[in-house]
């Protein structure tokens, strides 16, 4: 039955990456905009315990993750405002929402700190696509909110390079001086995608709080909205590729538990943790290597505040 | 079709005046404490009780105040470290990392040579303190210098690194056979604890940070390395034009700032816990970077404002008696950060209402 525990770790390195996943599909959005949030952290911690205290308060898991999706849109808007209309340093405005929303998470979850869950998000099997033996139970026995990621993904894929508004945000991120002198209005679109990639980082945060772990703790997040970031590098801010690196992560991620679980201690568990945070910085040098040598994709203007005096 | 049509234009200031900023300053800070009233409210606390509990706690006290100023020390320490970096526009949010790594060499030395003297243990802490920092620090700086490699993701990373290391040791080689079985290595020699004043736990780590501050003040001022600093964070296509090796400032540049941060480190362990431990930094790091900011990058702004931020952690500890979550702590930090942040737009920017006139 060797088999089974390989059908059991891939279809649990894909759990463990969704919450990735929607985070970084949030920021390729805003960095396609030209917007580099460091927020994912604090917006997803937020989502996390938003969408968890209201689980519990109505016992509807779908009520908690919308309303993970609007706290994510909210701490985003924060963002937006001091970045795009007073022009604040993205960077260290990133920073500041991390550290509020770990701070704001930290405070209102408190008192849910061991409270169950009384509903969450389980598994549903799809018909006859959940029978296909291997393919089956690893990747169609999972939540809705999975399978909520299977159509995301090609979507947000076809709306970048296959529709107008998606032309637009790819112009507003590459070069928003030629899109602003088209008519785009670069101040009102931007703030949309932030704003969208929050809602993505709240409802990933929703993910780990109501189905992964379904319970709510400190700091629960544990750098995966970190890891987000560096994904959104390593896919080169295509949907796609972000889905099969956020896989890769959640499964780095899950290999450590099932070695601990399964009591293999040739190696401590610490070194263990630390593959998730290794593969990031080898990733993340890789992927910026290659894009140096190949001149691809890195949105132009991406991480500068628009002034239209200064264009 | 311009901005002529806007009732709101911003025009920018030259430079904002002093008596601006401070004033800025202050009144972000009062926003957040107001911001944080409505939520402490909301949860059932009265405010007014809270923040007096927590100031008395942080200033109303020899005690108290002594206190703030032993947070203070790790914060100066890696305050200034941070605001090297970002002088050049290098987003370092490794002092976390770089603090433990700092910890961690100082600890090693003073747990192989427990019978070493003071006078030779504790200058070879510190260099390995700083070392191990400034090393740690250079893993991102490499990248970045070479390939452009976003150093705020590699900082950040390795601060995780960097923990789990620590927790390894501590959790299994390093483990004190007497300490019960908690997360924390065997206690130093005498030799490798730093002075303390008075009956305080204030140590000589505050003359690091302060001598440090005073140094990089002049060296920003007066040498050669400061002015190049100064013009590459400006403006690193004039700097490159101008000859300046901006390379090898960037390298420089990181390792300093990460062994002002693993100085930090050192000091905490040899002055204050005595032994290397599990969570030795409540986030000194990530607060190391709000004070840098806060401050606007100045060397002397940075200790006065580590004194403040050291007074929010001790009054933080304060009012979590009475119930009020230790998550608070950060979140006032990051309210604050973010009314400063949005306010520089008032120093740096004149607000014009009405039409402009067209050009």
């Amino acid at each position: 039955m060797a088999g089974s525990i390989w059908i059991a770790a891939l279809a649990t390195a894909i759990t463990a990456g969704t919450p990735i996943l929607y985070a970084a599909l949030g920021e390729i959005i805003a960095e396609r905009a030209g917007v580099m949030n460091l927020g994912v952290e604090g917006m997803m911690l937020v989502g996390a315990v938003t969408g968890f205290m209201v689980g519990v308060q109505t016992s509807q898991p779908w009520l908690g993750f919308l309303a993970a999706i609007l706290a994510g849109g909210t701490s985003a808007t924060v963002f937006a405002f001091l970045t795009i209309t007073l022009r604040a340093n993205q960077v260290v405005t990133g920073l500041a929402l991390t550290i509020f929303g770990t701070g704001l998470s930290g405070f209102l979850g408190k008192p849910y700190i061991g409270v169950p869950l009384p509903l969450s998000f389980k598994p549903i099997d799809i018909p006859v696509l959940s029978r296909i033996p291997v393919i089956g139970p690893v990747l169609f026995h999972h939540d809705v909110l999975v399978y909520l990621t299977y159509i995301l993904v090609p979507l947000l894929w076809y709306y970048f390079h296959r529709t107008r508004p998606g032309l637009s945000l790819r112009a507003i991120g590459e070069n928003p001086g030629a899109a602003d002198a088209l008519g785009v209005d670069i101040f009102k679109l931007r703030y949309l995608y932030v704003i969208i990639g929050g809602m993505l980082a709240g409802a990933g945060g929703a993910y780990l709080s109501l189905a992964y772990a379904p319970s709510w703790l400190e700091n629960m997040t544990a750098g995966r909205g970190w890891i987000a970031v560096a994904l959104v590098i390593f896919a080169m801010w295509d949907p796609v590729k972000a889905m099969i690196g956020s896989y890769l992560f959640g499964g780095a991620d899950a290999l450590s538990y099932t070695f601990q679980a399964a009591n293999i201690t040739i190696v401590p568990t610490f070194f263990f943790k630390m593959i998730p945070y290794f593969l990031t910085l080898i990733v993340v040098i890789l992927a910026t290597r290659r894009t140096l040598v190949k001149h691809i994709v890195t949105p132009g203007a991406l991480g500068i505040p628009y002034d239209r005096e200064e264009r | 079709m311009s901005s002529s049509n806007k009732l709101i234009t911003w025009q920018k200031r030259l430079a904002p005046s002093p008596t601006m900023t401070v004033a800025v300053t202050v009144s972000s800070i009062l926003l957040a404490l107001l911001f944080g009233s409505v939520l402490l409210i909301s949860t059932g606390f009265s405010p007014l009780e809270v923040y007096h509990d927590m100031f008395t706690g942080a200033y109303g006290s020899t005690y108290g105040l002594s206190e703030t100023i032993v947070k203070a020390i790790p914060l100066m320490l890696a305050g200034l470290g941070v605001s090297i970096a970002f002088r050049m526009q290098l987003w370092n949010i490794g002092a976390e990392g770089q603090f433990y790594m700092g910890a961690f060499g100082a600890s090693g030395l003073a747990l192989a040579f427990p019978s070493w003297p003071g006078y030779i243990l504790l200058p070879l802490m510190v260099v390995a303190g700083c070392a191990m920092g400034g090393l740690w620090a250079l893993l991102s700086a490499v990248p970045k210098a070479k390939w452009n490699v976003n150093e705020v993701i590699t900082t950040l990373m390795l601060n995780y690194v960097a923990i789990l290391w620590v927790d390894y040791l501590v959790y299994g080689p390093w483990k004190d056979p007497q300490g019960h079985n908690f997360p924390l290595s065997a206690r130093f020699s005498p030799g490798a604890t730093l002075p303390a004043f008075g009956n305080t736990r204030v140590h000589l780590g505050l003359v690091f940070a302060i001598v440090a501050a005073a140094i990089i003040y002049l060296a920003l001022r007066r040498t050669r390395w400061g002015f190049e600093i100064r013009v590459i964070g400006e403006n690193s296509r004039a700097a490159s034009y101008a000859g300046m090796n901006i390379r090898r400032n960037v390298l420089l540049a990181m390792f300093i700032s990460g062994a002002l941060a693993g100085l930090a480190g050192m000091s905490e362990v040899a002055g204050i816990t005595h032994r290397i431990q599990h969570d030795i930094s409540p986030g000194y790091g990530y607060t190391a970077v709000i004070i840098a900011w806060l401050a606007k990058l100045h060397p002397v702004a940075i200790v006065l404002v580590s004194v403040l931020f050291g007074g929010l952690i001790v009054g933080g500890y304060t009012v979590q008696t009475s119930g009020v979550p230790s998550a608070t702590v950060y979140m006032l930090q990051g309210a604050i950060l973010f009314f400063v942040l949005g306010s520089e737009i008032v120093t740096h920017y004149r607000i014009h209402f009405g039409r402009k006139e067209e050009e």
